[in-house]
């Protein structure tokens, strides 16, 4: 029966060809606009966790209680065990330590004495251990204004904004002036290996990176960090997942020692569970309305392709065929057309969104036009490939096409077979 | 910390003073007492973290409250650090990154090696008479030992502690106990003093506790002096830039 069907589909390509593509086109709209809109707010959540939190991020419960002071003689210790237990535990996410740190940056002239000097912000990355994944998450190749990246420990990278205030340019020396981890005064002579843009406005204003090794010896911080950062090997944010996984990580943490490893999600950060929740709403409204909207065009595809056969129906049922039957056979040339639009339109969406997920749309210039904006902003933005992207499209495509076919059908049942032959007469 | 050292020096010269004393000549006395011709002293610092305790060894050139030299001995991290004062100017340099920096700025607010001083603490060093009013509130027994108790107000803008309380020992004349306040009132540091023996016709304390009511669980910060000697000789060379680096 089915292949009966398939065929009188593929011999009527006015029963075929139209619905099909549009079914293919609208599930293709769907499936990349719903991976659109969640690689936005993933962007979003990304660039925050990148900088400020992780999707997981691990400090000492101390270090929580003061964490807006950058306290690092609260620092993690015997982080290379921790970081060795993270990745046996919690395969799923990459772990990575961080030092973070605040000072005075003092540029010399030619005798060594003081020509600039102005306060950083700075945070020793891990930019050279195998496998490590802090140039690609930072976009440093991509953000690279001048000079290099950093290829040894006393290599900096120093924001551009921050290089132009202190006259500085890649191939200087400058001198780091803070405390180190036991709150003693240190000075430490960083190379300006390059000078790097995030392009997120006003984020990296006072921003300087430094390989973890260059900090640890500056900051005297042997096999510390100020705390370790998780992400998922996707780099996706899983809001549910990361919660279970903190609260797990805490329960077996012991809550009594003060210098004992604290879990926090990325929604833990300030303001940042707000941001997760709001995202979350708006991406199921917005994913909501443009699903109802596409239903209701196939829906109408669906109706309008049932009133549009009303001679044939009328036809088949004055030959003999039950009412039943009829109804039964355009439910069944639906699924088939639905589901093969929506096979089509699901592969082509994929394909396109995770074209976009792999390359992003650059809207460096609007954001840059934002630049006073102290928000962390996206320049470029990806979408994502999502496992519900991958049955999402079969609601409109499947769904929305077979029910707009049953309430089409339902006139089947109210033709007068005594007015049929008038009714081919015309 | 220098105002400090002369804050407390300057007490000794009040020694035997009639306990109807007027605060003004407390205070007269006490500046007389804090331009000391000179002082060389070798001192340890122990450091009190939240985590650890650590012992910073120096030693102090002084020349009144305008020339000041301290070099770091130990550990050796800290080993061969030098500061330079002069006047209201504060250098520093480091052996690691061999470079004269002047520290300046909110810089100064900083802790002096991880202490509970900070650099302001070692640079206000002017005349208390010039700094503060001052007015005794009463006398209290602490100890056995007769304090009076006495609140010196800022006369003049921008000090670090605009508001200072001190107990101060009738015989010794040395503040055993000192409170310093912002201008809100909020309690900033506290310091007790210890030890108290004769040095050159001088009643002068062996160990000071500093502690920074602003950092949450401080234990505080010991300054033990194990020697000093005053009125010592030291040449003009000793407060160069040129001596940092040597």
């Amino acid at each position: 029966m089915i292949k009966f069907l398939t065929k009188g589909l593929l011999r009527d390509r006015s029963r075929s060809l139209f619905p099909v593509l549009v079914i293919t086109l609208t599930v293709t709209l769907v499936i990349f606009t719903i991976g659109f809109m969640k690689g936005i707010m993933n962007n979003l959540l990304l660039d925050s966790a990148v900088i400020l939190t992780g999707h997981e991020k691990i400090i000492t419960r101390a270090y929580n209680e003061e964490s807006q002071l950058m306290p690092n003689d609260l620092a993690l210790l015997d982080v290379d065990q921790l970081i060795h237990d993270l990745n046996q535990d919690y395969p799923d996410f990459f772990w990575s330590p961080r030092i973070t740190f605040a000072g005075l940056l003092d540029v010399p002239d030619e005798n060594g004495e003081t020509k600039s000097q102005g306060p950083v912000i700075a945070f020793g990355i891990d930019f050279f251990s195998h496998g490590s994944r802090q140039v690609e998450i930072w976009e440093l190749e991509r953000s690279l204004v001048s000079g290099k990246l950093p290829e040894n420990r006393n290599d900096a990278l120093i924001s551009s904004k921050l290089a132009n205030q202190l006259n500085l340019s890649a191939g200087e020396s400058v001198t780091f002036i803070g405390s180190t981890m036991d709150n003693a005064f240190t000075t430490y002579n960083f190379n300006v290996s390059g000078t790097f843009n995030l392009r997120k406005g006003q984020t990296d204003k006072q921003m300087m990176l430094v390989d973890l090794s260059g900090a640890r010896l500056a900051l005297d911080m042997d096999n510390a960090a100020s705390a370790i950062f998780g992400f998922t090997h996707s780099l996706y944010y899983d809001d549910e997942s990361a919660v279970t996984l903190r609260t797990d990580y805490n329960t077996k943490s012991d809550s009594l020692d003060i210098f004992s490893p604290f879990m926090l999600a990325l929604r833990d950060g300030s303001q940042m569970g707000t941001l997760v929740d709001m995202s979350e709403a708006m991406l199921a409204i917005m994913g909501g309305v443009f699903l109802v909207v596409v239903m209701v065009v196939l829906w109408n595809m669906g109706l309008m392709n049932g009133l549009r056969r009303y001679g044939e129906v009328g036809l088949r049922l004055a030959m003999g065929e039950s009412k039943g039957q009829v109804y039964r056979s355009m439910i069944s040339e639906a699924v088939i057309i639905g589901l093969t639009g929506t096979v089509i339109g699901t592969g082509t969406g994929l394909a396109l969104t995770y074209y976009v997920q792999e390359n992003g749309l650059d809207y460096t210039k609007g954001i840059e036009a934002l630049s006073n904006s102290s928000m962390v902003m996206p320049n470029i933005f990806y979408a994502q490939v999502t496992p519900d992207l991958f049955y999402i499209g079969f609601v409109p495509g499947v769904l929305a096409t077979v029910l707009g076919t049953m309430l089409a059908g339902l006139a089947i049942y109210k033709r007068e077979m005594a007015q049929l032959f008038k009714e081919l007469e015309t | 910390m220098i105002k400090m050292i002369t804050f407390f020096l300057s007490f000794t010269f009040l020694l035997g003073q009639p306990d109807n004393m007027s605060v003004q000549d407390i205070i007269k006395a006490m500046d007389n007492n804090l331009n000391a011709k000179s002082r060389v002293l070798t001192s340890r610092m122990i450091v009190h973290g939240r985590r650890s305790s650590r012992t910073i060894e120096s030693r102090n050139w002084v020349i009144g409250t305008d020339q000041a030299f301290t070099e770091y001995l130990s550990p050796p991290r800290e080993a061969g650090t030098k500061m330079l004062k002069l006047g209201d100017k504060l250098w520093t340099y480091s052996p690691q990154t061999d470079r004269v920096i002047q520290i300046s700025g909110h810089m100064l607010r900083q802790s002096v090696m991880g202490s509970d001083m900070s650099y302001n603490d070692m640079m206000e060093d002017r005349p208390m008479e010039e700094l503060y009013e001052a007015t005794l509130e009463g006398s209290i027994m602490i100890d056995g030992r007769d304090h009076w108790i006495m609140v010196l107000e800022a006369r003049v803008k921008g000090l670090s502690y605009p508001k200072r309380r001190a107990w101060i020992d009738k015989e010794y004349l040395l503040p055993t106990k000192e409170e310093l306040y912002a201008k809100s009132g909020k309690l900033l540091k506290t310091s007790t003093m210890e030890g108290i023996k004769r040095v050159q016709g001088r009643w002068f304390p062996s160990r000071f506790v500093f502690k920074d009511e602003l950092k949450r669980n401080s234990k505080g910060t010991e300054w033990v002096i194990d020697d000093i000697k005053f009125d010592v000789d030291i040449p003009d060379s000793r407060f160069s830039k040129s001596k940092l680096r040597k």
